[in-house]
């Protein structure tokens, strides 16, 4: 990771309380802990992890949308948890979010037009016809015919909803997208669609993106970059080839192995990982993945194992790697 | 109670109302009544207010089809009269009650916490008084007169707005379009007006055409105890409480207000009933 990073988050964690009443303590989830990454300049980076393991709750912390308890998050050099007001709606001018399902992303009573219209009214980037040039730009840019501004989200497809979404994340012209599971409520034929339009779309605005995803397959193709998660930790984090050729963490490779390898050549045999994730409201004692863990030692019990950079920028939370890395 | 179609959520609404021939029931019985009451003078031109001491008590005639009261007034124009009142402070305290208790429920189910607690305790204490009750506290407080009648009526039914308008505007905070607004830098009062409002108004007004007919009700059992418009304008509860007097030799004379209500209640319920299908299918019961 050389270039400099458009996007550094240190320490960040998210705690939810949930049940409780008048005398019962509510009890706490812990989405996200002590998640440490960067984002270079134009890069991607995949966050990987099973439903529930804080991914999603950690993509909203970004933006503010989820309010982080601890942590810094510096974007383009300013501190992100400490922007107000006008400060904050600049910051979301820059940043912006294509959201998992199309069809709960979009206001069912709004026109396509006065979708994309909207962001550009509120912060007053453009007013009369020249609003409705940049909305048919933004419909051009993501691959829909200009007659699609006065129709309604209902007369659409999956793909050409979440095209909408795409379009109105960008109709701000951002510097980096959060993208949460954009592809994963679409049908396969399309999947591929909409990530070449990602691609596409990143190439050519230079955009930085995050890219959050519960499948390893879809993130080899979009990413540079991939950190995996496990119950709110990261536990590993490397380029894409590494984390394909080379996974360290026995998690990881539970993951790599759970999806289709296309090249037979490129197929080696992994440890199939049985089990369910466990409760975030009361996660294990140690490496959190020692239970499921086909090579857990003793210590995993005991210990939990910090994040440790090892060569060419892959790091791992594993003690079969970093012995020494003890938190 | 018509709504706007781009209002009410998505299409077929209008198609599955048209093909219940008990919504049709309502809308006919709903606007016979309004008719009525806007023509009233034209209908039946008689002077509502006129007394002859001569004509008392007059069974059914021609000249008055439904007979006199004890002040020789025409019963037929005071009925027709009594229906603009009683369908005036409706709508007008309904109108009241649904604004202002629409505009509760959105601010406790947005905003949360201690806010919205306390705002559902306060509710709940407004709702465990009988509408009747709270209503003659109310006017009992206020004084009669048509204006207080109108503020009374509409806090018995602020309760049931301010629910229902709480319950999916908790929902439709949770909802994608809603959060990537708050990603797009919208203010609280944008997502509120312009994202949320517009989704739940279908509720509101399906809600605010069945306590329609309660608020009628209401304004009709006050006046029937006194504490309604002051006589002689003639008002349906007014008319039952005169009426109730002759009841065995002049049944008539509170048979005929007590009719009139029983059908606008009957159409106003209907209607609503039939909005609520229409809108949301999956509320029908059999």
């Amino acid at each position: 990771m050389s270039a400099k990073p458009i996007l550094s988050v240190e320490g960040l964690g998210k705690r939810f309380e949930v049940g409780g009443g008048l005398l019962r303590r509510p009890a706490q989830v812990h989405a996200v802990v002590d998640a440490s990454f960067e984002v270079a300049e134009r890069a991607c980076l995949g966050l990987v992890g099973e439903s529930g393991c804080g991914k999603s709750t950690l993509a909203r912390c970004l933006l503010r949308l989820v309010e982080p308890d601890e942590g810094r998050i510096v974007f383009e050099g300013e501190d992100v948890r400490s922007l107000d007001g006008p400060a904050l709606r600049r910051l979301r001018r820059r940043m912006q979010m294509v959201f998992q399902d199309p069809y709960a992303s979009l206001n069912p009573r709004r026109t396509v037009r006065q979708t994309l219209a909207e962001p550009l009214v509120v912060h007053g980037l453009a007013t009369g016809e020249a609003v409705d040039a940049r909305v048919e730009a933004a419909l051009a840019e993501v691959g829909l015919p200009p007659d699609s501004a006065p129709r309604f989200p209902h007369e659409f497809s999956g793909g050409q909803r979440q095209r909408i979404g795409i379009a109105r994340a960008l109709v701000l012209e951002p510097r980096f997208i959060v993208a949460d599971e954009p592809v994963s409520a679409l049908d396969v034929s399309v999947q591929a669609q909409v990530l070449k339009l990602l691609e596409a779309l990143r190439e050519r605005h230079g955009l930085s993106m995050l890219f959050v995803s519960h499948d390893l397959g879809v993130v080899r193709h979009v990413c540079d970059r991939v950190a995996v998660m496990y119950l709110g930790r990261v536990v590993e984090e490397a380029p894409v080839p590494d984390i394909f050729d080379r996974p360290l963490h026995p998690y990881t490779r539970m993951l790599r192995a759970a999806s289709p390898v296309p090249d037979a050549r490129a197929r080696f045999s992994l440890p199939r990982v049985e089990g369910e994730i466990p409760s975030a409201m009361d996660p294990p004692g140690g490496c959190a993945f020692h239970p499921r863990c086909p090579s857990a030692l003793a210590r995993c019990a005991k210990e939990r194992p910090a994040l440790a950079d090892l060569r060419g920028g892959h790091r791992v939370a594993c003690f079969l790697h970093s012995p020494e890395a003890a938190p | 109670m018509s709504a706007p179609a781009a209002v009410l959520p998505a299409r077929g609404w209008t198609r599955r109302f048209r093909a219940n021939p008990t919504s049709w029931l309502g809308v006919a019985l709903i606007a016979a009544v309004v008719l009525a009451a806007l023509l009233a003078s034209t209908i039946w031109p008689l002077d509502p207010l006129e007394q002859n001491v001569a004509e008392r008590l007059m069974a059914p005639t021609a000249a008055h089809p439904l007979g006199t009261d004890t002040f020789g007034r025409d019963v037929l124009a005071r009925l027709l009269h009594a229906a603009r009142i009683s369908l005036l402070i409706g709508a007008f305290s309904i109108a009241l009650a649904m604004t202002i208790g629409s505009a509760i429920g959105i601010a406790a189910g947005y905003l949360g916490g201690w806010f919205d607690a306390a705002v559902t305790s306060l509710l709940d204490v407004l709702l465990s008084f009988p509408t009747l009750l709270l209503g003659l506290m109310v006017v009992a407080m206020l004084g009669p007169s048509m204006g207080n009648l109108v503020i009374a009526i509409a806090i018995t039914e602020l309760a049931p707005f301010a629910r229902v308008a709480r319950a999916p505007t908790i929902t439709l905070k949770g909802r994608d379009f809603v959060e990537a607004g708050r990603a797009l830098g919208f203010s609280d009062l944008r997502l509120v007006v312009v994202h949320i409002i517009p989704n739940l108004l279908s509720e509101v007004v399906v809600v605010a055409s069945l306590w329609l007919a309660t608020a009628i009700r209401t304004e009709a059992s006050l006046s029937f105890i006194g504490l309604g418009v002051k006589p002689p304008t003639a008002t349906w509860g007014g008319m039952i409480r005169e009426g109730f007097e002759n009841i065995l030799d002049a049944p008539w004379l509170a048979l005929a207000p007590s009719l009139a209500i029983l059908v606008t209640v009957l159409g106003l319920n209907l209607l609503g009933d039939g909005l609520r299908d229409a809108i949301d299918p999956r509320a029908r019961r059999d």
